[in-house]
């Protein structure tokens, strides 16, 4: 009896990740563009720590807004800030907002501890400024775990999304956005700069490239946004 | 002393070039203010071009009457020991050329004491000067530009860097800056007490201190490795900047700036101290030429 019941669970567990493998990624990226289809509009409260070599800046409060189907706006919430230009791509509705794009399979991947699926996704459309798009999809909660984008002007950027309470809409409570930067370069004696005998460390950090982590600490679901907002 | 030290306020305050001075800073800050309010987004184009690509900024909040003052100290601190120099470089060699100088010394006066009131009327002096700087170039900015965060453009090394100091972690930091700069001025004013001594009219010291400021800085900010390592230290001039370091924030690990800290103390530190000792220095070398003067005018 107990050996029947230990190979009815085998049979089980096969057939729930057979049933797993065999789901096309098409489906699969129908199904996170449905949940992500949820969303009609958002406001989110939360902060962002930007990392550049070259930028020493404070930990800001930042509240980013969405709108269907392709607004995103990402604003300082306390004066001046350093806003990353690519924060366009922190959209995931965006980039499946329509199925005119082509997926690519690229099989399955461990990523931090968790198989995902790898998906290509190549706009058909030429004009597009997305030329490619890499997603990382977690299967089992039908989530975005990771995206990779290449785009025409604005160049790469990388996203990787940590997903907590807000995982039934498919939105992150994380998001690690790094992107390439140029090298920042004064002339020296413009600025009559004051030498406090201080040495840098001598290990210089990337200076191309950029990292902005933003923690949102709550969002406001589907209670309208005015467009406003995105001018 | 008091009675003496009135008498020299008097003196100054009744000299007209005393309020040259005061005009020819708040020209130089309202025109500053005037350039900016209509086109200071060119200058933080400039500034910003490199990384204009990548990120956002609001340039209109950037540019705020914290950034504004920093500018202007920027420009003007350099210029400020020629305004010091007007009046304290006149202090002894103006009596002296006016004939006054034998005829208050015949009075029950000590040379030293003399010197001193002269020295501390040039400290009055350059402190009055300083709190109309402040109160052009950051009250005046802050109403006229608003306050926000403070962006410092920075050039350390081999790197170029951007600081950003939060709003309310800004104001301490110019206190400590304009008192900073009360000391590194009070060494030009009595460089030209000094000078002013050895002189028998105005335009000699006035011109020579001019003269030594203007290319000691010059050789403070030449990069020559060999010049940077010994050269610079000795000049008085390499510390007169160092007012900036109380806005090089300091920062943690990730690079991060940390509220109500500066980056490196103990140069800010030993930067007053040498500006001090040449204080010392120069007044005391003036108090013993003068001690020892054959005073015939």
């Amino acid at each position: 009896m107990k050996t029947n019941i230990k190979y009815g669970l085998l049979a089980f567990l096969l057939f729930i990740s057979f049933q797993s493998y065999a789901q096309s990624i098409e489906q699969l990226v129908k199904q996170v563009r449905e949940r992500l289809d949820q969303v009609v509009d958002y406001e989110a409260d939360g902060i962002m720590k930007t990392n550049v070599s070259f930028l020493k800046i404070p930990v800001s409060k930042v509240t980013m807004y969405y709108k269907k189907p392709n607004k995103l706006k990402l604003k300082s919430a306390s004066g001046f800030s350093f806003l990353p230009k690519g924060a366009v791509n922190i959209n995931m509705n965006q980039l499946l907002q329509d199925d005119n794009y082509t997926i690519i399979d690229e099989g399955t991947e461990v990523w931090k501890g968790v198989n995902v699926r790898v998906a290509k996704l190549l706009p058909q459309n030429d004009e597009d400024d997305i030329v490619l798009s890499t997603l990382y999809i977690d299967p089992n909660n039908r989530v975005i775990l990771k995206s990779k984008t290449t785009t025409r002007e604005n160049g790469s950027f990388e996203l990787e999304m940590k997903y907590g309470k807000y995982i039934g809409m498919a939105l992150p409570d994380k998001i690690n956005f790094t992107f390439h930067t140029k090298d920042y370069k004064l002339p020296k004696g413009l600025t009559f700069d004051f030498d406090d005998g201080k040495k840098t460390s001598g290990i210089k950090k990337n200076p191309t490239k950029g990292m902005a982590e933003i923690t949102i600490k709550s969002y406001k679901l589907n209670k309208g946004v005015s467009d406003q907002v995105f001018k | 002393m008091w009675g003496l030290l009135s008498i020299e306020l008097y003196k100054i305050a009744k000299r007209p070039r005393t309020y040259i001075a005061f005009a020819a800073i708040a020209a130089i800050v309202l025109i500053f203010q005037f350039a900016f309010k209509a086109d200071g987004k060119s200058y933080m184009d400039l500034m910003l071009q490199n990384i204009q690509d990548n990120f956002e900024v609001d340039k209109k909040l950037a540019i705020n009457g914290y950034f504004m003052c920093y500018l202007i100290l920027n420009t003007l601190l350099v210029q400020v020991p020629i305004l010091v120099a007007l009046v304290a470089g006149d202090s002894i060699s103006g009596e002296a050329n006016m004939g006054t100088l034998r005829l208050i010394l015949t009075r029950p006066v000590s040379r030293s004491e003399f010197l001193w009131a002269k020295f501390i009327a040039s400290g009055i002096f350059t402190v009055a000067l300083l709190i109309w700087m402040a109160f052009l170039s950051l009250l005046v900015s802050t109403w006229i530009f608003g306050v926000d965060d403070m962006l410092i453009f920075r050039v350390k090394g081999d790197e170029s860097q951007i600081l950003q100091i939060a709003a309310n972690d800004v104001l301490w930091r110019y206190v400590a800056a304009f008192a900073y700069a009360a000391v590194a001025l009070m060494v030009i004013a009595s460089l030209s007490i000094l000078l002013s001594v050895y002189a028998e009219n105005s335009i000699g010291p006035i011109v020579a201190t001019v003269c030594i400021v203007v290319f000691l800085t010059i050789v403070s900010n030449i990069n020559v490795p060999i010049i940077d390592k010994n050269v610079k230290p000795w000049l008085f001039t390499t510390y007169m900047v160092g007012w900036k370091g109380f806005f090089y924030i300091g920062t943690d690990a990730d690079g991060m700036p940390i509220s109500g800290s500066v980056e490196n103390w103990a140069s800010i530190r030993n930067s007053i101290s040498i500006l001090l000792a040449h204080i010392v220095l120069f007044f005391g070398w003036a108090q013993y030429a003068f001690r020892k003067k054959d005073i015939l005018s």
